[in-house]
């Protein structure tokens, strides 16, 4: 029997052993990145059709980078990160696509197979770190079990190492700690036991799930600064999910935006805040506060609300919200492309370059999207009707 | 935690006075026949009355009646029933041991076969497992004990039955020896457990079909725990906390006296059976010391229950 994983391609070896330490170089590489998402699909099935939560995303993250993804609820940033560590799993869900992680579909693997891969090589934060550990046991022994499921070491070793990933995420006095409940710690520091118990296997990827939205805002920036200083530490690479854009601006690379199971937008982090390209990711940054305008302009909500996922027109699924539609929107789904003069700049819009350089030009100066689109020359609804 | 305890059971001693001292007045109040006469034979002289008035201290005021009593209890000395005159501490005690072995083994019994059956029916919620076993549940708790006791009797007692299989009615009392008495208790012990099994498959069920959609089960997965690991040492410890508030109330009142249905049916001389015949013969003094036992039991597995809950959740605190 001839394993398929031994045809794992050898410059992928030589990359892997070429990850120094520092870490943050070598994410540039060549090579096949970390990570590869290709075109996945996942529908839950429902009384009332299929809900097609994710609808054929594909990114790729390389060793030791940041990816962030950005969306608001029901985008499908987390059930296709779910996805990928096999959390949603079951009989009625339909997933499609390919999920490589350092060259194995994921998607293919068998449920033990996966398991290994899952708290091992991969491994997940969530949002709400109480609810997310055990009440009713110590935090060391939720450290240990995870360290002992994939490590035959023993118990004692295992919770030295506990101890070692407490010191190493910041928590006081980890030797005392270590036998401490959940219930015991604040907020952060049951945030930073999620985080050391998911790094404690030294994991190449960390998929964090809005990790800090339970969390008051000054013990965001801790955490926030706390997986930005382990990445730099342990080359750990990131997929950091949120709604908060203020999250990605700070610890991602790069950023993709999710609207209603698609990527509707893809770009460094740099090109998206000062070039974003679609209506979208207009809505979100227009809808939160910035300090480098007059503090009389208004912030502007994204009108609407996102569409069902069950049935969903194979049409843009933003059109129904977008100001700008009018008189540019082709029918069909808009494929996500490179922007013009920039290719590592992936849009799902059709809206002309000119257009759209007008359009932000008037968002960013503080404008309303009425008046960005009047000077566009796209006639709104008031006007129509 | 000392402290909690000490104040618990200075409650319970509270509370058992409160029991006993309205049990007395029901039982004065509303007499089911006077004792004395009960027990004086036919056409009694009035001296042979005051006589037996005399020697069972029912001329004595009520208060001291009362306090004589719970003088005497507090010395675990119940007085001697007014019907047979036979003393009742070792008649209660005996039968708080056919009991005891009545309730322990149902207990044993039905919590075995909810946990298989409520885990499964979790596991496979929807699947034809479960709601074969959760339709065969409806009809176990709807099946009144009596009843399938009789039907158990009628198929598998080695004197009555069709398949002559286990000792019938009657064989816990002629048992000798700790496995002849295991033995006549089968069909009891599944008679009993057979609707308390179906109420802890229910709850085992719904309560493991609720833990399993807990954040930190998903948590477990993600450590690439084993599916039975997540299930049995995650979802299953939290599962178990409403099973062990319910077997607390129902052991305590089973071991007090509430499993008479199935003492009567397969003749067992137990606590049920021992106040069931003290009722009816109007013993008064044998119902008191019974309903004694009833609400002492039920106090103390009532604090047993809060003692475990702070073992199974580190959050519970007693001080």
């Amino acid at each position: 029997m001839t394993d398929p994983q031994d045809h794992t391609p050898a410059p992928e070896r030589a990359t892997a052993t070429g990850t120094s330490p520092a870490g943050g170089d070598a994410g540039r590489r060549a090579g096949a990145p970390l990570l590869e998402v290709r075109d996945l699909r996942v529908g839950f099935g429902s009384e009332d059709g299929l809900v097609q939560a994710v609808g054929g995303i594909s990114y790729t993250v390389e060793a030791g980078r940041t990816l962030g993804i950005v969306g608001e609820s029901g985008s499908g940033k987390s059930v296709s990160s779910m996805t990928l560590m096999g959390l949603t799993r079951s009989p009625s869900t339909k997933i499609e696509g390919e999920v490589l992680f350092e060259g194995r579909d994921l998607l293919t693997m068998s449920t033990d197979e996966l398991r290994k891969v899952r708290g091992n090589e991969i491994a997940m934060i969530f949002q709400d770190p109480l609810s997310s550990l055990h009440p009713f046991y110590r935090i060391g022994d939720q450290i240990i079990e995870g360290v002992r499921a994939h490590n035959d070491v023993t118990k004692k070793q295992a919770k030295a190492r506990a101890v070692e990933m407490l010191g190493l995420v910041g928590i006081p006095d980890p030797g005392r700690r270590v036998d401490a409940y959940p219930h015991e710690f604040s907020g952060g520091m049951r945030q930073r036991v999620m985080i050391a118990m998911a790094l404690a296997n030294d994991p190449k990827l960390l998929i964090a799930d809005e990790p800090t939205t339970a969390l008051d805002v000054t013990v965001q920036k801790q955490i926030l600064e706390l997986m930005d200083r382990l990445q730099r530490e342990l080359g750990t690479a990131i997929v950091m999910i949120t709604h908060d854009l203020g999250v990605v601006a700070e610890t991602a690379d790069d950023i993709a935006v999710m609207y209603a199971g698609r990527i509707v937008e893809r770009a460094s982090v740099h090109d998206l805040f000062s070039h974003p390209r679609h209506p979208y990711t207009w809505g979100l940054l227009r809808s939160i506060p910035r300090l480098d305008l007059p503090r009389d302009v208004e912030l502007v909500p994204v009108d609407g609300r996102p569409p069902s996922l069950i049935g969903l027109p194979d049409d843009c699924s933003f059109r129904e919200r977008c100001p700008y539609a009018a008189g540019c929107c082709r029918p069909g789904m808009p494929d996500l492309l490179g922007a013009d003069g920039a290719p590592d700049h992936q849009v799902r819009c059709t809206m002309p370059p000119e257009r759209r350089a007008t359009i932000w030009q008037v968002l960013a100066d503080g404008g309303t999207p009425q008046e960005a689109a009047t000077k566009a020359g796209i006639p709104q609804p008031e006007e129509v009707a | 935690m000392a402290r909690y305890i000490i104040r618990r059971l200075l409650w319970t001693v509270v509370t058992l006075v409160v029991i006993t001292a309205v049990a007395y007045f029901l039982f004065r109040v509303l007499p089911s026949g006077d004792p004395v006469r009960a027990r004086a034979g036919k056409a009694p002289t009035q001296e042979r009355l005051d006589a037996i008035r005399e020697s069972l201290g029912l001329d004595n005021p009520w208060y001291q009646q009362l306090g004589d009593f719970l003088w005497n209890a507090a010395h675990f000395d119940f007085g001697r029933s007014y019907i047979s005159d036979a003393e009742l501490r070792p008649l209660l005690l005996d039968a708080l041991g056919a009991t005891t072995w009545l309730v322990v083994g149902a207990v044993i019994v039905w919590l075995s076969a909810a946990a298989v059956v409520g885990t499964i029916s979790a596991l496979r919620r929807g699947s034809l497992p479960d709601r074969v076993a959760m339709g065969g549940a409806l009809v176990a708790i709807s099946a009144p004990v009596y009843w399938l006791g009789l039907v158990a009797l009628y198929l598998f007692a080695s004197d009555i039955g069709q398949f002559k299989v286990f000792p019938g009615a009657g064989s816990y009392a002629s048992a000798d020896g700790v496995l002849d008495r295991a033995w006549a208790m089968v069909l009891p012990w599944f008679v009993l457990a057979a609707a308390f099994s179906a109420v802890y498959a229910r709850l085992l069920r719904s309560s493991l079909l609720e833990s399993m959609q807990e954040d930190y089960i998903r948590t477990a997965r993600a450590k690439g725990l084993s599916e039975r690991r997540v299930i049995f040492r995650h979802a299953s410890r939290s599962a178990i906390t409403p099973l062990v508030t319910a077997l607390g109330v129902d052991v305590g009142l089973l071991i007090g006296g509430n499993a008479i249905l199935t003492e009567s049916v397969f003749n067992i001389p137990g606590l049920g059976r021992l106040s069931y015949d003290a009722i009816q013969r109007g013993d008064v003094a044998t119902i008191q010391a019974t309903v004694l036992f009833l609400a002492f039991f039920v106090c103390i597995s009532a604090l047993v229950v809060d003692l475990l809950y702070a073992l199974i959740d580190p959050r519970v605190k007693y001080e």
